[in-house]
């Protein structure tokens, strides 16, 4: 029922619990929008009053960046350090580690799965 | 960790003060550079830096966006020419 921020809507869960469905959301702003609007964080989503769903929204589209606009802010970010050259640019450009981890093991995430070594005859 | 905000950030002074010559003089010069570790404030904007990396100097132009960065970022330490048994490329 409740629709918040285009289409997260968690039901049956507790409000606390149910505002991280939001991309952008976590556990930590999720208590602390309950907190400065006022809602009870262990009321259930289905249980919300339209006022409350509108207050959290208001909140929402004040205070936070979230789902498509947070996304955007983040690829608009990765895509300066690559427009700019850096060694941060360049490791994304090669979808490598970008932070100093080590790539001679692991690192799998980020190189994709492995490919096995080519055995010689 | 990050550095205290308390020390601002860290400038190569030597570099500083011959971008501020250059730039009381209205002239752009590569200005030959080993202070990879030194910020780039926004004074530096439009100058060209030719910063080593330990084997030679890269050309590195600094644009409006790169303000903050060191000045070594733009200047790869590393060359990966691949790895052994790759035949494909080349």
């Amino acid at each position: 029922m409740a629709r918040i921020a285009g289409v997260d809507l968690p039901r049956n869960k507790k409000i606390e619990y149910a505002l991280p469905y939001i991309y952008g959301i976590g556990l930590t702003f999720s208590r602390k929008i309950l907190e400065s609007t006022g809602i009870d964080p262990a009321i259930r989503v289905n249980e919300l009053t339209e006022a409350q769903i509108l207050a959290i929204r208001n909140e929402l589209s004040e205070n936070y960046s979230i789902e498509g606009e947070l996304r955007g802010q983040v690829s608009r970010n990765i895509k300066r350090l690559m427009d700019i050259n850096c060694y941060r640019g360049i490791r994304h450009k090669k979808r490598m580690p970008v932070r100093g981890q080590r790539t001679h093991t692991n690192a799998r995430t980020r190189k994709g799965r492995a490919k096995p070594p080519v055995k010689k005859k | 960790m990050a550095r205290s905000l308390k020390k601002g950030p860290y400038l190569d002074q030597k570099l500083v003060k011959k971008v501020q010559a250059l730039n009381e003089a209205k002239k752009k010069q590569v200005v030959k550079t080993w202070a990879r570790r030194s910020t780039i404030p926004p004074l530096f904007v439009g100058h060209t830096f030719a910063v080593h990396n330990g084997h030679k100097f890269i050309p590195v132009y600094v644009a409006e966006n790169m303000v903050g960065h060191k000045l070594g970022e733009f200047s790869p330490t590393r060359l990966f020419r691949g790895h052994a048994g790759d035949k494909k490329k080349r």
